[in-house]
């Protein structure tokens, strides 16, 4: 009588993801419809049901173990009894919401030359518009599914994966268009954001990272020709403002990573924010956070959108805590530095200046014989999503504290190698410790910790039930209190979370969800 | 490893001995490599590479890709940031320190091993299958550490710990307090063995004591105990043991 019922409950909205009804996902709370739970990347869950004063009776309900082995990184999206997912090393899955049971699987065979340089063969998930299910490839795709079935709809080259381009983060559906972003960075590429019809896969626009001959921004590239192999790959979903129609989207680091010298200059855009006209792809603004980088700290990190009071006025803001240590909040509409404040240890900068620049500390450049500087190359934080709680005004994010002894060495460019002149050696063990923190929105003070074994791979998802949910990489998911970071349940999954929780409804009861080790966890009461 | 096998990569590497090792991979040895392996590759906390034949690296391919993906489940990272012309100098450079001689050791291996029996040394060590395994393993000692390492390890045991063998005390409100070697530990839980080799396991937040001895050992120094003679000895056995079971 239960297959009965979920049937009866498909039929009548199966698969049909509108733009209007991943506009309005906070009236939908039992669903989970984009990346980051809404355009405005808050990861926060309007549910209820799940309280301080019951969560440490979680259980888990379900889990299901990918079938090929490999890392997984993925945000399930969760709507009409189904649970989507993207499975290593380059699938889609569609899941029975009831019992975790395969409904189809998308196979991609690779190809047998690709060769990801500087990060694992992972992807972390799937976007949905109308009757169909999107998703990135390694092999640096963009590819269009069936939802009903998984069967192939379109499926266009977004670049050549010979010159190290490849697709690992989730794409973002909006009002007929899916955008995505590239990876690249330790290849030298010149990264972009595309955005594509999502019924044909046509490509509407394509937005260069790095300015070409001629434009504004192009003379932050000192040296002729170094902005051609010049990085700021885009590996990390952005965000939306419907009313705005601007999307915003971190750029990540300059190449090479550690020897600044083949690119003086401040680099645009790398190390920086975007925000673009959705219709065009034009640039509106652009903050850059980290001029002429040389620690690989991408700006690839959740741009999250709000509204707050700041020094008594009401904004339009979009906030980040970037890999670089520094938090930072922003007039959304205009791009103008508001505040900003660090919320890890860090070495290399003595504070922003009023316009939100850094300012230098001497001494902290990559050296031959190594230098140590905080954070580690991985940063004070790095693509897992932080989370915005919206009725405790609080910003939670998983802070990695770790230092990093950085090494310059020679780079030489060549089509499909590495391009990255240096490296790392990372302070771990017992040196390096994590935490989840509360910081308040507006200030980026820091209102609560909660300490972890060692710095998180793990992403943070807030509940207005007043719970904060992370995963550690012991194999620890766990719920804290989100006014006081005091732990209240933990369950030990056996693998290491490399992800970020999310939340929704099966027949009226919340749950939660992570994937760990290889597999997917959900949890309830 | 057969004889043969032994016998090519030993042609190999005489045929390797005519060119000299690239500079640029001798800079990036002392660079990423000589904190762990020593200066001249003689070992320390990592492996002894000064040697003809590397157990996990028959070949230059192999050497590569261990430079650049790391041995999962050991100490040695990756370094997927060296170019492959790097990685190669690099790899060139770890095989022609198998050329550099290795100096004899004074003691006797022989007389070495009948004082580590006598000393009490199994009680918790284990060679080759015998002893107690509360202390690091040692059948593969002369392979992982190099002597000067292993005379330090037995005169000043505290100088260099290895992380799995963290000393740490804890209490709970009921029972005794408890000191031994940390086993495991995520955020909400921690594994401990003791000296009689007992484990415990406990959530921290059942703790009122989590106390972690960073500069301590369970191995007493013995310094005092043993002669300069008989010392080279012990160094001179463990030296010996590369892993035969």
């Amino acid at each position: 009588m239960r297959l009965a019922a979920l049937l009866l409950l498909s039929g009548a909205a199966f698969a049909q993801v509108p733009f209007d009804r991943i506009l309005k996902a906070a009236s939908e709370p039992g669903s989970w419809l984009t990346y980051s739970g809404n355009y405005q990347a808050h990861r926060f869950s309007p549910l209820t049901q799940l309280t301080p004063g019951n969560v440490a009776g979680l259980k888990p309900i379900w889990v299901y173990q990918v079938p090929e082995p490999g890392g997984v990184e993925t945000t399930p999206l969760v709507f009409d009894g189904v649970m989507y997912l993207t499975e290593p090393p380059g699938g889609v899955a569609a899941l029975d919401l009831r019992t975790g049971r395969a409904l189809w699987h998308y196979e991609r065979t690779l190809p047998h030359d690709l060769e990801t340089l500087g990060f694992g063969e992972v992807n972390r998930g799937v976007a949905a518009l109308g009757d169909m299910i999107y998703v990135g490839t390694l092999d640096a795709h963009l590819v269009a599914l069936d939802a009903r079935t998984g069967a192939l709809r379109w499926d266009v080259q977004v670049a050549d994966h010979k010159s190290g381009h490849c697709i690992t983060g989730a794409p973002l559906a909006i009002d007929g268009k899916i955008i995505t972003g590239i990876s690249g960075g330790e290849a030298g590429i010149r990264g972009f954001i595309d955005a594509y019809d999502a019924k044909t896969g046509k490509r509407l626009w394509r937005f260069w990272t790095i300015p070409g001959d001629g434009e504004p921004g192009n003379e932050t590239w000192h040296k002729p020709d170094s902005w051609k192999t010049g990085g700021g790959p885009t590996w990390v979903t952005g965000s939306y403002d419907p009313a705005l129609k601007l999307i915003y989207w971190g750029v990540g680091n300059p190449g090479p990573d550690w020897n600044g010298d083949p690119r003086p200059g401040d680099n645009l855009y790398t190390c920086s924010l975007v925000a673009l006209d959705a219709d065009t792809g034009r640039l509106k603004w652009h903050f850059q956070f980290t001029p002429h980088d040389t620690h690989d700290w991408d700006a690839t990190e959740i741009p999250v959108l709000l509204d707050t009071e700041i020094r008594g006025r009401p904004r339009q803001v979009v906030a980040m805590a970037n890999r670089n240590a520094f938090y930072y909040v922003l007039d959304r509409t205009s791009g103008e530095f508001l505040a900003g404040a660090p919320y890890a240890k860090q070495t290399w900068a003595e504070g922003l200046d009023d316009s939100g620049r850094p300012l230098l500390l001497p001494g902290k450049e990559p050296t031959e014989p190594g230098n140590l500087v905080w954070p580690s190359l991985q940063g004070a934080t790095n693509w897992f999503s932080p989370s915005y709680d919206p009725l405790r005004k609080q910003f939670y994010v998983s802070v990695r504290e770790m230092g990093s002894y950085y090494y310059k060495g020679e780079a030489e460019y060549k089509t499909g190698s590495f391009f990255t002149g240096g490296g790392e050696r990372a302070l771990d063990g017992d040196a390096a410790w994590g935490a989840i923190r509360a910081l308040d929105v507006a200030t980026g003070e820091k209102k609560w910790e909660f300490r972890l074994q060692s710095p998180p791979w793990a992403g943070v998802l807030s509940t207005a039930g007043g719970l904060v949910f992370g995963g550690s990489n012991e194999g620890n998911f766990y719920a804290l209190d989100s006014r006081s970071g005091r732990p209240l349940w933990d369950f030990q999954t056996g693998g290491g979370m490399t992800s970020n929780p999310i939340s929704f409804l099966l027949d009226g009861k919340q749950r939660v969800a992570i994937a760990a080790g290889h597999a997917i966890f959900v949890f309830g009461l | 490893m057969t004889r043969v096998a032994v016998f090519v990569l030993l042609f190999a590497a005489g045929l390797l001995r005519s060119q000299d090792p690239p500079p640029r991979g001798k800079k990036l040895f002392e660079t990423h490599c000589a904190l762990c392996h020593g200066a001249t590759g003689a070992g320390g906390r990592g492996p002894d590479l000064a040697r003809p034949a590397l157990p996990r690296a028959p070949d230059d391919e192999s050497l590569r890709k261990i430079i650049a993906e790391g041995i999962p489940g050991t100490e040695m990272p990756q370094f997927w940031q060296l170019s492959p012309g790097e990685a190669g100098d690099l790899a060139a450079y770890v095989r022609s320190l198998g050329q550099i001689a290795i100096v004899p050791l004074p003691g006797d291996a022989e007389r070495g091993r009948l004082l580590y029996e006598k000393s009490g040394c199994s009680a918790c060590h284990i060679v080759r299958g015998a002893g107690n395994g509360l202390g690091p393993e040692l059948t593969d000692a002369g392979a992982r550490r190099n002597p000067d390492y292993l005379r330090e390890s037995i005169v000043k045991p505290a100088a260099s710990v290895p992380p799995q063998f963290l000393v740490v005390t804890v209490a709970t409100r009921t029972g005794p307090a408890i000191r031994g070697l940390r086993v495991n530990e995520d955020t909400f839980t921690i594994q401990l063995r003791d000296a009689a080799g007992r484990f415990y396991s406990f959530r921290k937040a059942a703790l009122v004591n989590l106390k972690k001895e960073t500069d301590a050992t369970l191995m007493p120094s013995y310094e005092l105990k043993f002669s300069s003679a008989e010392l080279d000895d012990l160094v001179a056995f463990l030296a010996s043991l590369r892993g035969e079971l």
